[in-house]
């Protein structure tokens, strides 16, 4: 049960050198053994990955329709359970679609018309009526939706959440 | 051109050799009762008489040591007979049974485990791993299901008492200086462990599908896409994006039912070898110890057996007790339109909440785990200028040490914690946010963290035993107070407020 190597030995009893030879073999095994160790690694991760997650079935049109502009009043904010955003309407009449989803790590913040703010219930971090933090750990303003208003309707392109780090003015939409 | 064969033998036998480790190589093949059983006293082991009972020659033939040994070489026998028991030393120093040597911690932690294996086998008949019939499932469990509650109950309760009797289990071996020479290795093992346990828990309370594990679901994938350099990736690659669905839950219930107890299995194998492998339970070096008595070996077999099996007993009444009286929570079904509020972690998190509370996500995810990783990864290797194997917090004046650091983090960290909350997060005039919740806190920490060694090496001539011990109960307590604040003193919105 031992495993030592039954070194080849020349006639005058000295091991025959053959390292260079030995550290080809081994280099060889080991370039191998790294190669299964890839494979095995690239086959995990493709297991690791699921079966794509199931937002087929509950697929929600890309742009939502929000309604007549002037049903908005100034500085009021209306909830749009289906597109995941709040339709805010500024102090100047201006929209902005806010995502719901906290910039912080992702629960969804409900809006306090009382005090006027955004608070998230996991991390304690609050946004203003235009989305930008007043109070952290969140690290950026709330996500927008792209607004755009056709025939004094008020429509939202929920496709994809805008990134900003805070409020600018270009990001409001007027009627 | 031919191959020569020996140089085959030789660079098999040299990977075979730099593979399998040199130590558990050897130990196989030496092992007298591993891959080549002795005989005993000339006898062959498995030889019986054939005039036997059938049954009692086939009971022979599983159990070939007497059950109930009444000399000592029988005992040995039985130990080394059994594949359960042969994870123990034959003998322990008699001074190791005290029970306020170890608090039968480490027993307690794989009796709760032993039992949550049991119970889990029996949950994972009933529940359905996806987002639609996942909290039907354990509705069915609890209320159609025979003892369907109890099992749900005790499998629930073992959960959270595992965590802070894994914990004092750490914190035993630590201030018995039980991570020095021999034990190195295991201090890495039991961590291991302590991770598999959290992640345990943590993959299993996403399970119900309630509001508790949508939002801890939602929560840890905002947390991964934080980590820098890889985080989008690997979120994408676990299937947990912010919309927690069937895909999700089916990862983290591989992770739960099969992963996490594998792994566990194994690491506790090797962690309770490697206790075989030290001789037992951690004891002074001779010399440090009072010279009058010599320590005496006595056998595990009935000594050390009865004991544990007696704590083992007592903890399954107790944990059976609790569940029969107490339910454990089932919230209300996910809904990812409405967080509840405050949303709040299970309490073994609480602490970790509330740092995400304090600190950039980005820091709060890479550099602060990461430092409080490699400290105690650490603490077996640093070249200390003594073990203090079997002694007590190091020293007397190592007790004293610690006392003063703990009470210095229990009095501050409050304080760091109300500033923060009241006046650096809600600073009216703008700094980037890496800065305000990030730099700027870890620095004043760090600079107390020195100020802290610092003191105590002037005052106490604090050796690295003592400073090191000081730091790791720091950063225990530490943890400890931002549970309770997380757990007791926040209110609606996650805002700082009284206990009601």
């Amino acid at each position: 049960m031992t495993c030592r190597p039954h070194l080849p030995v020349a006639e005058n009893g000295q091991p025959i050198e053959n390292s260079s030879r030995r550290s080809l073999l081994s280099g060889l095994w080991l370039t191998l053994g790294g190669l299964v160790l890839a494979e095995i690694v690239w086959l995990v991760g493709s297991f690791l990955k699921p079966f794509k997650s199931d937002r087929g079935a509950n697929a929600v049109p890309v742009t939502i329709d929000a309604g007549p502009a002037d049903r908005f009043a100034p500085k009021t904010v209306t909830a749009f359970p289906r597109g995941r955003f709040y339709l805010v309407c500024l102090a100047d009449g201006g929209f902005l679609a806010l995502s719901r989803r906290c910039t912080h790590l992702g629960c969804t913040v409900p809006w306090d018309a009382e005090k006027g703010q955004f608070a998230c219930p996991c991390h304690a971090s609050i946004f203003d009526i235009r989305g930008d933090v007043i109070h952290s750990p969140a690290p950026r303003a709330l996500d927008i939706f792209a607004v755009s208003i056709e025939n004094n309707r008020v429509k939202v392109n929920i496709s994809q959440p805008i990134r900003r780090s805070t409020f600018q003015n270009h990001q409001v939409v007027y009627p | 051109m031919p191959i020569d064969e020996d140089a085959w033998t030789v660079s098999v036998n040299s990977i075979i050799a730099r593979v399998i480790m040199k130590d558990t190589f050897k130990a196989i093949c030496r092992c007298e009762w591993g891959l080549f059983p002795p005989r005993l006293s000339g006898k062959r082991p498995n030889t019986m008489p054939q005039t036997l009972p059938v049954m009692r020659r086939i009971w022979r033939s599983i159990f070939p040591a007497p059950m109930r040994p009444t000399t000592p070489s029988d005992r040995r026998r039985f130990l080394r007979r059994n594949l359960i028991l042969h994870f123990r030393p034959a003998t322990v120093n008699e001074r190791t049974l005290k029970f306020t040597l170890s608090w039968g911690m480490g027993g307690m932690a794989a009796t709760l485990i032993l039992l949550q294996l049991a119970t889990g086998m029996l949950l994972k008949f009933v529940y359905v791993p996806t987002a639609g019939d996942a909290y039907a499932s354990i509705q069915t469990l609890v209320t159609d299901v025979p003892f369907g509650r109890l099992v749900r109950n005790l499998h629930h309760w073992c959960a959270n008492l595992l965590v802070p009797i894994t914990l004092l289990h750490m914190l035993r071996v630590f201030f018995t200086g039980a991570f020095h020479g021999v034990r190195q290795f295991n201090w890495i093992i039991g961590l291991m462990l302590i991770v598999l346990v959290l992640a345990a828990n943590l993959t299993g309370y996403l399970l119900p599908y309630d509001q508790l594990a949508y939002w801890a679901v939602t929560v840890i994938a905002g947390m991964l896409a934080f980590i820098p350099g890889v985080g989008g990736t690997l979120q994408q690659a676990f299937g947990i994006d912010s919309a927690a669905g069937s895909g999700s839950l089916a990862f983290f219930y591989s992770l739960h039912t099969a992963v996490v107890p594998i792994l566990m299995v194994v690491l506790m194998a090797f962690h309770f070898w490697r206790i075989r492998k030290a001789g037992g339970l951690v004891d002074p070096p001779a010399g440090m110890a009072p010279e009058d008595e010599m320590p005496k070996r006595i056998a595990v077999v009935p000594h050390l057996l009865a004991r544990e099996a007696s704590l083992a007993l007592l903890l399954t009444t107790v944990v059976l007790l609790f569940s029969i009286v107490v339910d454990a929570p089932f919230t209300a079904p996910a809904n990812p339109g409405l967080s509840p509020n405050p949303v709040r972690a299970p309490w073994y998190f609480a602490g970790l909440q509330e740092l995400l509370l304090h600190l950039h996500p980005a820091l709060a995810v890479s550099v602060v785990p990461l430092a409080v990783a490699i400290f105690l990864v650490c603490i077996p290797y640093l070249s200390y200028p003594r073990t203090t194997e079997g002694v007590w917090f190091a020293s007397a004046s190592g007790k004293v040490q610690s006392m003063i650091a703990a009470t210095a983090t229990v009095l501050v960290i409050p304080v760091l914690v109300l500033v923060d909350a009241r006046i650096v997060k809600a600073l009216p005039w703008r700094m980037p946010p890496l800065l305000r919740d990030g730099v700027l806190p870890l620095s004043l920490l760090s600079i107390l963290i020195v100020g802290l060694t610092w003191t105590l090496r002037k005052r106490f001539r604090a050796d690295l035993n003592e400073t090191v011990q000081s730091l790791f109960v720091a950063l225990v307590s530490a943890m400890l107070v931002l549970t309770l604040v997380g757990m007791f003193f926040r209110g609606a919105f996650m805002q700082l407020a009284w206990p009601v």
